[in-house]
């Protein structure tokens, strides 16, 4: 058998699922013993190219509670064409269609390769996907001018028939009518009022007036449900005709005097775009892609008045509940986040400027959507431009990269029960019965709404054991999980995803070796650092660092190998080696003759060595005979780029050397081994101090072994 | 047959309207006293003229057939006719020479003394009740005053009806209608009909060849019946009774002599205006006419013996085109010379040239009053308002020059130290030169050293001469930063055009004849001297129940449109592109005027909005931080959701009643908070309305009202019959020079102050006028007020200051000084007086008390006041003589039939066909009328076209207002001011009709016409000219519409002669007059 390292590679390949522990405790009281609980990270479109979707619907279990879809793990009777679930055991007829299934006439969802599937519906009516641009022309001339680049470039990748608006705000907010000749429309709306979807649709002349007649006639069915809105129209037809317009998009030309921040509407701006969509195309994917080069400075959802001499909130006024709009702000942000959710459309914040912009009132608004986040200096930076252009990009079928309003149903076997989930998504507060009444993360339900989704959004799922210690699971019994995704395809064909999964249970008792080796430690950082970050959100700062540090400890007491009041004899399996402490990126790695790379995912950082960036100032790897250091000097980038390429969003990407102004990005990661208070302490060593008053990594694992070989915690 | 048909049609007419004219003046218990009345006013002729008047009888008739209209001739005429008896009575006044330069006449008014009684019974007039009437008789025995006949007569009167069919009464009719109507000759005539009882006699006088003269021989011969258009049942009877009615009217006058004629009863079915109030029909019960003989119900009810009303011979009574004419002939040659204080002005109806001397030209400012009381008792006794007519920036003829510019640099304008009247003529310089002694406040200020000048051995400073401020009346300065808002010079002002484009708007193809025009127009934005391009710039807003704002930047290849649905919280969307020089954005500016009417073609919106429409422009200016214009057309009641949000609530029921004044109130106050605003910025509204139905007139133009911006309303907009009246008032009202964001401030010597002011403008305190544009038409009426004495010696100053933005978005102050004399004897104030000024504030209070008082007390409150006038006069100033008489000043004589005019024009007293909103429309307009709109307004001009000839290059001399003075043979123009009427009499000459219409007969005129088919020939060349250079006169286009005789359309003609009884209740001069003297009288006893 392969090692837990494959099989949990295998398992992400084929089901984007990754447990943290992949043998289950087979009682409750266990599970809870084992301090990282039960959770796996669920990649719902994980990219499959081996995958063809089938064209049929699911086969669902007849318990109208269960609803459970036909898998590889159902127990099926050839000969009577009954299946039993094997979530909740009942019997089922197979449909008409499957009267010739036998063992070697099996439908895809049976074989064991197809643990994870994929269903189109063909059902319903298609909608074309739609892209509700929200653009802010509060910027500096050239920004503008990137931006509307970029924009008319996008144009080019978005599927001809799919649907298009756009939204213009400043001062004011204009809402650009897109079917028009001649005469370019827009509807303009003060940027200070906050409006109701209700008085957004009247504004905007979208409510159709009462039609008294109605019964009279009853209903001719409306050819074009879709056609209602000037404001969103085929790309195809109106490609050339938004150019112009994009082209024509001035900066916002209400005079901003001496002192003043531009007044950005971008609280109404988005409140609009929300309620257009709400109006006319509720429950279709569409995109909200908001551009804002600063943050909101006046209306509903403002973060900081437009008096330059009051600076924006800093982190410190936050902790101090100093930051006098952001209460205000964030419910305005959290309430469009939550009715954009509710209407299955996802919102893009695209925040470029050197200053902050308000993304932490705003964040909801992605975070709860399923929309991407990105910060970035300026609209003329690489660095936007190509995260924008791959959010374009395609799969290998030729099809974008992204998927709107899925819904996500967990089911579970008896034993276990859903605690909740985080990650981009929102309750739809379905309750069955295998919703845990304890909650981790967003929980308290088995369906969660993703209004947008591409294959590498991935939800940390929870779970509670709730098999009772005294009821043990058999031996050899194995508990099973189902994932249902349902979505519109970027095709805006609907389809079904349908993953299941399963594992042993075993006794944590006698068995906690295996349990052990079969502990995912990355999966369970991150599932950690989310119900950390999830937390945090609602409790203070201090507390959640201090429930952490708990957890951590109670870990290593619970799995590390030791003699109590013993400090040195702490010794951690190798499954759990990189738990605790993830890389040696410490400040000793700097040294003069290196070049380091450094990947933090949102910086990529090549770092020369102060001899080395001597060495290329002089030029030698010009110099025929270092070549050799030539190749060194290419080597880093070669690599960057490969990371480059494949990321999103785009990170930055710093090139630096020893004493360059950027190599903060490099100095404020390392661990500081070395910092100006204990410099001198480590002698001959020669790594560069870093200046700062956090611990070490080394004092941390120290002060963590003390704690948990203690006997006092 | 003239004569009679026109008898006819006016008694029926007049029916209904008498009855309502009692109802207003019914004054029961005067009617007693009055046995008869004289009516004499005072002339310029001197006093002894008067006690001679019978010896001279031979001249004034000369005079009077040489200038026919010699109105001092006609009155005389009438007495004559009185019966010998009464004649030494009617003498008497002249004996004792009125004091005061009156010269009295009598006027058809009936001597009646108790002698001569017996022959009189029925002489009543017509104002008692029955129970006055009869307590009158007691005392006299002939109480019936005007309606003397009553008993007596009425049957023969049915008798006469009786007859109608076979009668040839017909016949005499028209001769006496030409005597009745001759007025010139009328009058030396008369002496000689008196006696006999014949009419034919007196009938010399029709030969007489007088422009008055309505009745044309020939006519006489048609048949009665064919020309009666009215109801079939009046007319017979009285054309029967016309001839005899005819005579009595005449004769009657006189009185008792008349009195036994049979014929007496007959000819006045429809006219007992007074009479048909309470009282009249219970003591006529008996007298009664025949119903058999007189279908019209009406008519039977009307008390016979108040049919003999007529008594007064219309031609002997003051007429306003003899006035008009004599002032034009003794003032129009020499031009006025403003150096001299106190000085009454020509008539605003003659022309003439002013010459600054150091007063403001009349144009400028004309006065009630010259000559103003010394103190508040003396105003107060006489009750003349005190009151000025300013008009601060009207336009000039071409032959004087505008108010010179003075910059004084940055020290700025002059001004006294207390009380801050600028520099004018009147400050008198002192200690050589070093100081000043303020004219209004007598405070003394130093001269600054920059300005200090000598003195000349007069104490006038050297440079008297050189500086405007020091010589002339009329001048402007230069402002300073100082006076402009925010202590910032202005920026050049905007106009913006905001456009409805609801379903009516552009089914109407207002929408798209009005894009087509401003492409042009847009060319003649008001430029300052010579300039070569407007320094205004243009913004245009379309709308429906949303508003649409269009970016006609320069750069852009195509105008963008902003649509702001947000009515309930208007806002500007866009700031740079909105506001544009027309010549940068000019290929902009007309694609987006090509393609407006295009965009809305289909549209089906018929709902809008108004209060957001003007927020937003006002707003759009705010954002510019100029002053501007705003040019609204809109089309419907704004009945949208929207701030401002109307709906109707035009309800005819409230007509009379005491809750009528909201009909003249606006429905909401959100207009008048949303008018303070934009006076605050200096955005002044334009507002053209195209409504099809009710549009709340009253509502919808208080922002026009109080930002000095105007109305125009084309009721059923048609582009084929309104466009050149539309167009034309558009471009006059685009072009035309405009001053913004302006303040006035009148200033006056101590011992009077300015209390009240009428016009189209807001006023936050109580002195300053402010006034978000003020155009060259726009006129501010002000109230004097004693708190002090005035000094005979020094006199009375005004000075209105307005301080202002020009077309340039220069700041200015312009200057407008008069000096007025002052009286300690209240002669002199009535010898000083301008009736045409006095009416101009009276019709201004009236129709400013309609908004909180019934009309009703409105009307009686002017009838009152107009009574103590001259009753103050009669009392005070005019020599004694005997009750009977009324006398009128001379500078007033023109007074009541003006005020008639006031009190039966449509906001006072509705006619049927009136709407609310015409009601309010005109109320709204004359609020801001200059004297010479108001006399036009309330006494239309009355022009035949036939009687002088072709060649003549003048325009003919024009005709009192009234049918009576329509000749059937001849066509006369019309015109108020706001409407032209051309009217075709039915027996005009073919060729006349030829030349004109192009139609071969009067039958083939189409009726409404409003356009004359351009033909080449003198008549019809000059006819289309006389129309044009009318047109010119006036600062609204006047919509032509052809009128002919007994058409239907012809009520709507009549409505103008306002010198008949109207439909509406009016009543006609000649009884008014009559009520006046007994108001008077009233007063006086």
């Amino acid at each position: 058998m392969a090692t837990y390292l494959e099989f949990i590679q295998q398992n992400e390949e084929r089901d984007g699922v990754r447990f943290s522990w992949n043998v289950w405790p087979s009682s409750r009281l266990e599970a809870t013993r084992m301090v990282v609980p039960l959770a796996c990270l669920l990649t719902p479109l994980k990219e499959r190219p081996d995958l063809p979707p089938v064209q049929y619907e699911p086969v669902l279990c007849s318990r109208p509670t269960c609803k459970a879809i036909l898998n590889p793990l159902c127990q099926v009777d050839y000969r009577a064409k009954l299946w039993a679930c094997n979530f909740c055991f009942q019997r089922n007829q197979f449909p008409p269609a499957y009267t010739g299934i036998s063992e070697v006439n099996q439908p895809a969802e049976l074989m064991p390769q197809f643990s994870t599937i994929e269903y189109v519906i063909q059902r319903g009516a298609q909608s074309p996907l739609i892209f509700l641009y929200v653009v802010d022309t509060c910027l500096e001339e050239d920004d503008l001018q990137a931006l509307k680049e970029s924009l008319q470039m996008s144009l080019s990748l978005l599927p001809p028939d799919a649907l298009v608006g756009l939204i213009t705000f400043g001062r004011m907010v204009q809402v650009h009518e897109l079917s028009c000749e001649g005469i370019s429309k827009s509807y303009v709306f003060r940027g200070t009022k906050d409006l109701t979807a209700k008085q957004i649709q009247d504004m905007l002349g979208l409510t159709k007036p009462a039609m008294p007649m109605q019964q009279a006639r009853p209903g001719p069915p409306q050819e074009h449900p879709f056609v209602s809105s000037r404001f969103l129209q085929p790309v195809h037809k109106i490609d050339m005709n938004l150019t112009d317009l994009l082209g024509e998009l001035q900066r916002d030309p209400w005079p901003v005097t001496q002192g003043k921040r531009p007044l950005r509407s971008t609280g109404v701006a988005l409140s609009i775009a929300v309620g257009l969509l709400e109006g006319t195309f509720p429950n279709t994917g569409a995109r909200i892609m908001l551009f804002t080069g600063g943050p909101p400075t006046q209306g509903p959802g403002m973060v900081v008045g437009d008096e330059l001499k009051v600076p924006i909130r800093s982190w410190h006024d936050i902790e101090k509940d100093n930051a006098r709009f952001m209460k205000k702000a964030t419910k305005h942000y959290e309430m469009l986040a939550n009715r954009t959710a509710t209407n299955g459309h996802c919102i893009d914040i695209y925040a470029c400027a050197l200053d902050q912009t308000g993304l932490l009132e705003m964040k909801c608004c992605a975070n709860l959507t399923g929309g991407h986040m990105v910060m970035g200096d300026s609209f003329n930076t690489s660095l936007f431009k190509q995260t924008f252009q791959r959010i374009f990009s395609k799969d290998f079928n030729g099809d974008f990269r992204m998927a709107f309003g899925a819904t996500l149903e967990v089911k579970t076997s008896r034993e276990l029960k859903v605690a909740g989930a985080i990650g981009p998504c929102v309750s739809l507060n379905v309750k069955g019965p295998c919703v845990s009444e304890n909650e981790l993360g967003v929980g308290g339900t088995n369906q969660w709404k993703i209004c947008g989704l591409d294959p590498t959004s991935t939800l940390g799922i929870y779970f509670e054991v709730v098999n009772q210690h005294n009821a043990p699971v058999p031996q050899g019994g194995r508990g099973a999980i189902q994932f249902v995704t349902q979505y519109q395809h970027s095709s805006t064909q609907r389809r079904i995803r349908v993953t299941t999964i399963a594992r042993n249970w075993a006794d944590a008792q006698s068995q906690l070796r295996h349990i052990e080796a079969a502990f995912d430690q990355e999966a369970a950082a991150v599932l950690m650092a989310r119900l950390g970050v999830f937390r945090a959100e609602s409790e203070e700062g201090p507390d959640v660092l201090r429930w952490l540090d708990r957890q951590l400890i109670r870990l290593c007491q619970k799995f590390g190998q030791y003699n109590k009041e013993d400090p040195t004899s702490f010794r951690l399996s190798d499954s759990f080696s990189l738990y605790p402490q993830p890389v040696l990126l410490d400040s000793s790695s700097i040294l003069a003759d290196r070049i380091l790379l450094m990947d933090t995912f949102f910086q990529i950082v090549i770092y020369l060595g102060e001899t080395i960036a001597q060495w290329r100032k002089a030029g030698y790897q010009d110099m025929p005979e270092y070549e050799n250091f030539k190749h060194l000097l290419q080597a880093p980038l070669d690599d960057a780029q490969e990371i480059l390429q494949a990321r999103f969003p785009m990170p930055r990407y710093i090139n630096t050397e020893h004493g360059g102004s950027q190599a903060r990005f490099l100095l404020s990661k390392v661990n500081p081994s070395q910092t100006h208070n204990n410099l001198y302490a480590w002698g001959q060593e020669t790594g560069a101090p870093i200046l700062t008053d956090d611990v070490s990594l080394q004092v941390f694992m120290d002060h963590l072994k003390k704690l948990a070989v203690s006997s006092a915690c | 047959m003239t004569g009679e048909t026109k008898w006819g049609c006016t008694h029926n007419e007049r029916q209904p309207v008498s009855s309502t004219c009692a109802a207003i003046w019914a004054a029961p218990a005067c009617l007693p006293r009055v046995s008869s009345i004289q009516l004499w006013w005072a002339t310029r002729v001197h006093s002894p003229h008067h006690s001679l008047w019978s010896l001279q009888w031979p001249s004034t008739r000369l005079s009077a057939n040489i200038s026919p209209r010699f109105p001092g001739s006609q009155p005389f005429g009438s007495v004559p006719l009185t019966p010998v008896v009464s004649q030494p009575t009617v003498l008497q006044p002249y004996g004792p020479p009125p004091t005061s330069a009156q010269v009295t006449a009598q006027l058809a008014g009936m001597q009646i003394s108790g002698a001569v009684a017996p022959a009189l019974p029925p002489v009543g007039l017509g104002y008692g009740s029955p129970a006055s009437l009869a307590s009158a008789s007691g005392s006299f025995p002939n109480p019936g005053l005007y309606g003397s006949y009553p008993q007596g007569q009425a049957p023969p009167l049915s008798q006469a009806q009786g007859h109608l069919g076979a009668q040839p009464p017909q016949r005499s009719a028209p001769p006496q209608a030409s005597t009745f109507t001759s007025p010139a000759s009328g009058g030396p005539r008369m002496p000689s009909m008196t006696g006999p009882f014949l009419p034919g006699q007196g009938f010399g006088g029709p030969s007489l060849s007088q422009p008055n003269h309505v009745s044309s021989p020939p006519p006489q011969a048609l048949p009665p019946g064919t020309q009666m258009t009215g109801p079939p049942g009046p007319p017979p009877p009285m054309h029967s009774s016309q001839q005899p009615g005819y005579q009595l009217q005449q004769n009657g006058s006189f009185g008792p002599a008349r009195g036994p004629q049979p014929n007496y009863g007959s000819p006045y079915p429809g006219a007992p205006t007074f009479g048909s109030q309470p009282g009249p029909p219970q003591p006529l019960p008996p007298k009664r006419l025949d119903p058999d003989a007189i279908p019209s119900p009406q008519l039977n009810e009307l008390p016979p013996q108040q049919k003999t009303r007529h008594r007064i011979d219309p031609d002997a009574i003051p007429s306003p085109i003899q006035v008009i004419e004599d002032d034009r002939n003794n003032r129009g040659s020499e031009p006025f010379v403003t150096g001299v204080r106190g000085q009454v002005p020509p008539l605003v109806t003659t022309n003439f040239l002013v010459k600054d001397q150091g007063n403001a030209s009349p144009r400028y400012i004309r006065c009630t009053s010259y000559n103003i009381p010394c103190t508040s008792d003396m105003a107060k006794q006489a009750q003349v308002p005190l009151a000025a007519v300013i008009k601060p920036l009207a336009r000039l003829p071409p032959e004087e020059v505008s108010p010179y510019v003075v910059d004084h640099g940055e020290s700025g304008p002059l001004r006294c130290n207390r009380c801050k009247a600028y520099m004018c003529p009147f400050m008198q310089f002192i200690e050589g030169g070093r100081r000043f002694q303020c004219c209004f406040c007598s405070c003394i200020n130093d001269v600054p050293p920059q300005y200090f000048q000598h003195l000349d051995h007069t104490g006038k400073r050297v440079d008297a001469y050189d500086r405007p401020e020091l010589s002339l009346g009329s001048y402007e300065f230069l402002a300073t930063v100082d006076y402009c808002k925010n202590n910032k010079f202005p920026s050049p002002p905007a106009f913006i055009f905001m456009i409805d484009v609801s379903y009516n708007a552009i089914r109407s193809g207002l929408v798209r004849l009005l894009c087509e025009e401003l492409k042009s127009l847009l060319d003649f934005l008001p430029r300052e001297g010579g300039t070569e391009e407007s320094a205004i710039r243009v913004g245009f807003v379309t709308y429906n129940k949303v508003l649409h704002f269009y970016n006609v930047k320069s750069s852009l290849a195509q105008p963008q449109m902003m649509v702001v649905s947000d009515v309930a919280d208007m806002f500007v969307p866009l700031l740079d592109g909105f506001l544009v020089n027309v010549s940068e954005s000019r290929a902009v500016i007309t694609s987006l005027l090509d393609q407006i009417p295009e965009m809305f073609a289909d549209t089906r919106e018929t709902e809008t909005v108004f209060a957001p429409v003007i927020q937003a422009g006002m707003e759009a200016l705010k954002a510019a931080e100029c002053a501007g214009k705003l040019f609204l057309f809109h089309t419907s009641l704004p009945i949208a959701e929207a701030p401002g949000k109307l709906k109707n609530r035009d309800d005819r029921k409230l007509i009379n009643t005491d809750k009528e004044k909201t009909l003249f109130q606006p429905q909401t106050g959100a207009y008048q908070t949303l008018a303070k605003e934009c006076v605050a910025q200096g955005c002044c509204v334009d507002l053209f309305l195209f409504p099809n139905q009710y549009v709340d007139v009253a509502t919808l133009s208080v922002v026009p009202q109080l930002t000095g911006g105007s109305v125009y309303k084309y009721a059923c907009f048609q582009v084929e019959n309104d466009q050149e009246r539309f167009l034309s008032d558009l471009r006059r009202d685009v072009q035309k020079v405009v001053g913004f964001d302006a303040v006035m401030r009148v200033r006056t010597s101590t011992g009077i102050r300015a209390v009240d002011f009428f016009g189209a403008f807001y006023m936050s305190n109580t002195t300053d006028v402010e006034l978000a544009g003020l155009d060259g038409d726009k006129t501010v009426t002000v109230e004097f007020k004693h708190d002090d004495r005035l000094n005979e010696e020094s006199g009375a100053l005004l000075q209105c200051a307005l301080l202002y933005t020009s077309c340039a978005g220069q700041r200015r102050l312009r200057i407008h000084n008069l000096a007025l004399n002052c009286c300690t004897q209240l002669a002199d104030l009535y010898r000083n007086c301008e009736t045409d000024t006095l009416i101009n504030y009276m019709a201004k209070f009236a129709y400013r008390g309609v908004l909180n008082s019934p009309v009703k007390t409105v009307r009686d409150t002017l009838i009152t006041q107009c009574a103590q006038i001259l009753a103050c006069y009669r009392k005070n100033c005019a020599s004694p003589s005997s009750a009977g008489q009324l006398i009128l000043p001379e500078c007033m004589k023109l007074l009541p039939v003006y005020l008639n005019c006031v009190l039966k024009s449509d906001v006072l007293q509705p006619g049927a066909e009136v709407t609310t909103d015409d009601r309010a429309y005109v109320r709204q307009l004359v609020t801001s009328m200059d004297v010479a709109e108001t006399n036009v307004f309330f006494y239309p001009r009355l022009l035949p076209l036939t009687k002088s000839p072709i060649e003549s290059a003048t325009e003919p001399p024009a005709v009192r207002a009234s049918e009576e003075r329509l000749s059937n043979g001849d066509i006369y123009l019309l015109e108020n001011g706001l409407n032209l009427f051309l009217w075709v009499g039915a027996s005009v000459q073919q060729g006349v009709v030829q030349s004109l219409f192009n139609v071969s007969s009067f039958s083939q005129i189409t009726s409404g016409l409003s356009v004359l088919p351009v033909l080449d020939n003198p008549l019809s060349k000059k006819v289309r000219g006389l129309i044009d250079s009318l047109r010119a006169q006036r600062s609204r286009y006047m919509k032509l519409i052809v009128v002919k005789q007994e058409d239907k359309l012809e009520m709507l003609f009549k409505h103008f002669l306002v010198e008949d009884k109207s439909l509406s209740g009016g009543a006609s001069y000649v009884d008014f007059l009559c009520h006046m003297h007994k108001e008077i009288r009233q007063l006086l006893s």
